[in-house]
């Protein structure tokens, strides 16, 4: 009954520590636009999350350069390596690394994609519908 | 109503219907994984951002999926024998703990062969990845303290007591990303929305119920070899295996 009474306690300590750690620091990745508002760390390692700007992207030899926006805020990224298969203009992407005169150097990149999957005649056609709106 | 839930639980009654049930889980299993491998494999299409690598989601999502039902289970049937001393569900309980491991494993391994092509990393301490993580190492302790006492009443009673505090990880990995921002994507497959396309969504299903039939296979034949084991000095359990000598 001891052991038992002992394990529930570890068990709720064990959960209350899980969800403080879960509470100030389980976002992944900070927005453009919370960067700019200054809650990131400046002057350390962070994560920015976001979307590739359309016809930003340039490459230079195994350095890319490109924008990354939450369509509010956009910062330019710089990194050296290779990236992930999703890496697009328009996709969204988390990128670690830190600020350095604005321009945020990255030392790694991530693809994020969204929970839609689709053939890609249907993905054609959902774009083509989107541009004839216009 | 009652009495008849006792009668079928006592492990005597249960071990003679589990032999009948067996088939009914097992053959279902084998037909759905079949008609399932064609649907995912051959009949859904390539994703237009993904191409073929999408296809391991038909084996990723339903084993996360048995892993938070599995766990679920575990920890009801926890309750149940915790609160009515009904030892069927004790034994459920702890031989659903190595299976619903294996899941957890699965779902882990998968999405990190998924995950390098497709995000450019094996693995993240993102709030999703994390909290399933940590199911894994709920099992892998819900196992250990089971196996710790020598008698099976401290043991179930012990590990139940785990099981149902460890409860309060399952919401916090299905909403993990809701709740935070991480790099693992929101839920494709909800009560109100399918976002996937038709074909893949069977493909889904087919291969989801087909784990929920394997599950129902392996905690039957699991639970018969179980109560022989606990039950090993009880006379029905002498007389069958004095009868299978003969």
């Amino acid at each position: 009954m001891v052991f038992v009474a002992l394990l529930v306690a570890g068990a709720i300590l064990a959960i209350t520590l899980l969800l403080q750690a879960l509470g100030s620091n389980t976002n992944y990745f900070y927005s453009p636009t919370e960067v700019a508002e200054g809650k990131a760390p400046i002057g350390k390692s962070f994560r920015l999350g976001g979307l590739v700007a359309k016809d930003s992207v340039k490459r230079k030899d195994m350095t890319v350069n490109f924008d990354v926006t939450d369509n509010k805020n956009k910062f330019n990224i710089e990194y050296t390596g290779i990236l992930p298969d999703l890496f697009r203009e328009g996709q969204g992407i988390i990128t670690t690394g830190s600020l350095i005169n604005g321009t945020f150097v990255a030392t790694e990149v991530l693809a994020k994609h969204d929970e839609n999957y689709m053939p890609p005649e249907v993905a054609d056609a959902l774009e083509k519908a989107k541009e004839s709106k216009k | 109503m009652w009495k008849w839930i006792q009668a079928f639980a006592s492990p005597q009654n249960f071990y003679r219907i589990s032999k009948k049930l067996i088939p009914w889980f097992l053959y279902p299993f084998i037909a759905l994984t079949l008609v399932g491998l064609y649907w995912a494999l051959i009949k859904s299409p390539p994703d237009y951002q993904q191409g073929e690598s999408v296809r391991i989601m038909y084996v990723h999502v339903p084993a996360a999926w048995m892993s938070l039902f599995i766990y679920v289970v575990m920890a009801v049937a926890g309750a149940i024998g915790l609160i009515w001393q009904i030892k069927l569900a004790n034994v459920v309980a702890s031989v659903s703990a190595p299976i619903g491991a294996a899941f957890t494993f699965l779902a882990l391994v998968t999405g990190a062969v998924w995950g390098k092509p497709m995000w450019g990393t094996w693995w993240v301490w993102d709030a999703r990845l994390t909290s399933e993580l940590i199911l894994l190492f709920l099992y892998l302790a819900y196992m250990s303290l089971n196996n710790a006492f020598d008698n099976p009443k401290t043991a179930a009673k012990a590990s139940s007591v785990l099981a149902i505090v460890g409860l309060v990880n399952i919401p916090i990995i299905y909403y993990s990303v809701e709740w935070w921002n991480s790099l693992h994507q929101g839920s494709s497959v909800s009560v109100t929305k399918v976002s996937m396309q038709i074909d893949m969504f069977y493909a889904l299903l087919l291969i989801s119920f087909a784990f929920k039939f394997l599950y129902g296979t392996l905690v039957l034949m699991r639970s018969r070899d179980e109560i022989l084991v606990r039950e090993q000095n009880s006379r029905w359990v002498k007389a069958i295996i004095i009868g299978d000598n003969k």
